[in-house]
């Protein structure tokens, strides 16, 4: 429970991605990171608007649907009988993924996965790739790794180009640079567009539509010149080994159709069985990130097809933790996730921290799940902490993984262990335990506390020592009363009841 | 209609106010309530905080305490969502079958106080008078997870000289999360600054719930704040009556 540190410089919140297997996964100590997102008035401003707008977005076209409850029932059953047989479902895909002419690629964890990307992208002799928006590729840090063998990754998704240009992080699953506004954007275009190719135009304002067109010159003539693309998946369908890009932008269309060579990086548990249950989440998906009732771009392929579009497909199967979630059933629903952001967009401590305080780049509330059981508790023990656990979370979760309680579940499993849990404060929490488990005990604690009211001022405390002092730093709390309510019963009821 | 009185351990230390009113309000509806002097606490601070092994004696010694009962009924939203949604779970985990089933059918036997005067007594006018300006926000165990719904506010809406004013943002939470106001005492802060903004938007006199965990919290904003608004908890809205 330490409350008192110094606050930390913008430094440690960014020192990500360590050197670890697992890629951008780890969150930096939350309470901490908080603090330095919470002293930014401007980022909380564009947080606070942005989500605020989706929010209500969604509201309402959820709102449109009679049946959104049974689709969500849906979503949950279709993504939890498949989990039950991925192993089976990924055997499929790979088959079919592989009679289309395509190339299935197994990585166990982030570093396998960039190293299979960067020894395709050598063969394909490609010095530089064009990238769809892909969260994925973002988990296993591809960019840097990509980087350091000498291939430059260009992000064509206009919020992702932001954060790339800005040499940023994305805070965001589904707006990557919810954190800026855009007049942030426009000077990050005029001040960074030319350094890396095709300069921002002369005279840019912070008109969205002019800020988009900037972008458009800027990315032009990448697509047209470059031989290899890498995207994520939305959805991989077994039967046909169909993989699917949902985007709002139509530059990830570009990207998987104009190149020559095309590496989709796929979480196993992207998978769905069938075109059938594709009709659930199609809905699912769009209403609860975007807020609208479709999609503009739905781009899928299978296999490559001569004479029209990419000659060469590789697609790496990213396990990265993910079956290690599999082997868990407190944990496995987070594998339903389809991230929406729907989640983070409702978070109140989402709105006021934002992304990048989460430290891996799953933040909000599934990232508060599902970073810990990624790399282990141990590499994240302050994330299942950062949530009220208020529920709005689960609420809105279009396959209704209840977060609240997984949060529960993981903080006892941070307890538990021996690297993250606090001793102190589990001894603080056994003596309480000890008093509050037998009524005699509870009696003669209550009766203890009364002594507090002589410490208290004016009828409360203001200033209390550690571990209390995080709360009367900003509040009040009130000197106990002088009887307790059981004492005011026996007093009144003459032992009334049957103790 | 005999009832038990599940206090709650922070009513019982600190708010005893919000259990004499419950007790009130029940008898005057014609309840013979009871209160089993084995209860103690949920052990919902100890689950939340990740030591559901410590809370699970405060599961056993519920199901003991209460075992014997049809209806139990407690002043808090968060204390019966513990009941009915996580004793289940940590009778699994570190208790015996025997708590198991019987965390079940306890859990079906206890009730948030406004769902069981509503539901249960089939009331909404308690005979409540309490002349003053308030406004109500909807603690999040008991709006998301018990689905209270607009039962509280009915209960308000019948009492005579109460204005209800709306609360804007009602539903989102007030930042206290148990022990996240302490480890994450900033966040939990900037929640509440933002709740206590919207509480004196109302102009009400006092904020009511039905928790009595989140108005320490939204009071300890108001009192720090020298606001002079107060924090009531719905059972002592419900329990005052025209003086006689
Ligand atoms: S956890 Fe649910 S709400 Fe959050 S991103 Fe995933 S699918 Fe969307």
């Amino acid at each position: 429970m330490s409350t008192t540190d110094q606050p930390a410089g913008k430094a440690e919140i960014t020192q990500w991605p360590r050197a670890t297997n697992t890629g951008h996964l780890h969150g930096d100590y939350f309470p901490r990171a908080a603090r330095v997102a919470l002293a930014d008035p401007q980022l909380r401003r564009n947080i606070g608007n942005a989500t605020t707008i989706i929010r209500e977005k969604r509201g309402s076209v959820v709102a449109e649907l009679d049946d959104w409850a049974e689709l969500r029932a849906a979503g949950a059953a279709i993504k939890d009988a498949t989990m039950a047989d991925l192993g089976d479902h990924l055997e499929r895909l790979e088959t079919e993924v592989a009679a289309r002419g395509g190339v299935v690629h197994w990585a166990a964890d982030a570093d396998e996965a960039n190293r299979i990307v960067i020894e395709i992208a050598r063969r394909a002799e490609a010095r530089d790739v064009v990238k769809v928006k892909s969260m994925a590729t973002q988990e296993i840090g591809l960019n840097e790794a990509l980087a350091e063998a000498g291939i430059s990754a260009w992000e064509t998704d206009l919020a992702e180009l932001i954060v790339q240009l800005g040499d940023d992080m994305p805070s965001h699953i589904l707006v990557p640079a919810i954190h800026r506004n855009r007049s942030e954007i426009r000077d990050i275009f005029r001040r960074e567009m030319g350094n890396v190719g095709v300069p921002a135009p002369d005279g840019l304002t912070d008109d969205p539509p002019a800020l988009a067109e900037a972008a458009r010159i800027h990315l032009r003539n990448r697509f047209l010149t470059t031989d290899m693309a890498i995207s994520g998946a939305n959805f991989g369908v077994a039967e046909t080994g169909t993989v699917m890009v949902v985007e709002s932008e139509g530059n990830g269309r570009m990207c998987l159709t104009l190149p020559r060579v095309l590496v989709t990086v796929m979480g196993i548990e992207k998978l769905i069985p069938t075109w059938r249950d594709l009709e659930v989440y199609l809905q699912l998906l769009p209403r609860s990130s975007t807020g609208e009732r479709m999609n503009p771009y739905t781009t899928m392929w299978t296999g490559v097809t001569q004479g029209d579009g990419p000659e060469e497909f590789h697609l790496v199967l990213l396990d990265n933790g993910r079956s290690t979630i599999l082997a868990d059933p407190e944990g496995r629903p987070a594998l339903r996730c389809i991230r929406c952001s729907a989640c983070l967009n409702v978070c109140p401590v989402y709105e006021r921290t934002g992304g990048h305080a989460y430290g891996s780049i799953y933040p909000g509330p599934i990232g508060a799940v599902l970073s810990p059981q990624l790399t282990g508790v141990a590499d994240n023990p302050s994330l299942p902490f950062a949530s009220t656990l208020c529920g709005a979370c689960y609420e809105v979760c279009p396959v209704a993984i209840d977060i609240p309680t997984m949060l529960v579940s993981l903080r006892a499993k941070v307890a538990a262990d021996p690297d993250s849990g606090d001793a102190r404060e589990r001894a603080v929490f056994r003596s309480a335990a000890w008093a509050m488990s037998r009524p005699q005990r509870w009696t003669r604690l209550l009766r203890l506390m009364r002594l507090g009211r002589f410490l208290a001022r004016r009828g409360s405390f203001r200033n209390l020592p550690p571990p209390f002092n995080g709360w009367t730093a900003t509040r009040d709390l009130p000197a106990p009363p002088d009887q307790s309510f059981r004492d005011w019963w026996t007093a009144q009821r003459d032992g009334g009841g049957d103790a | 209609m005999r009832v038990a009185l599940f206090a709650t351990c922070l009513v019982d230390a600190m708010s005893p106010g919000v259990g004499k009113a419950t007790v009130e309000v029940l008898e005057r509806l014609g309840c013979t309530v009871e209160f089993p002097m084995g209860q103690t606490c949920c052990g919902q601070m100890h689950t939340n905080t990740g030591y559901p092994d410590q809370a699970a004696p405060m599961v056993a010694g519920f199901q003991e305490a209460f075992a014997d009962h049809e209806y139990i009924v407690a002043p808090s939203g968060s204390c019966v969502a513990s009941v009915k949604h996580q004793h289940e779970w940590i009778a699994a985990g570190q208790l015996t079958d025997r708590h198991v089933t019987e965390a079940r059918r306890l859990a079906d036997r206890t009730y948030e106080l406004s769902q069981f005067i509503v539901d249960v007594l089939g009331v909404t006018d308690v005979g409540a008078f309490y002349p003053h300006r308030v406004t109500y926000h909807p603690a999040c165990h008991a709006t998301r997870m018990l689905g209270v719904g607009d039962r509280p506010l009915q209960l308000l809406r019948a009492v005579r000289g109460l204005e209800l004013v709306e609360l804007p943002e009602a539903t989102s939470c007030c930042g206290f999360g148990g022990t996240f106001s302490f480890k994450n005492a900033d966040v939990s802060s900037a929640m509440l600054t933002d709740k206590i903004h919207h509480v004196l938007s109302t102009a009400a006199e006092s904020c009511v719930a039905v928790d009595a965990s989140c108005l320490l919290h939204i009071g300890g904003g108001l009192s720090r704040n020298r606001t002079g608004v107060t924090t009531v908890h719905l059972a002592e809205v419900l329990a005052a009556t025209e003086a006689p």
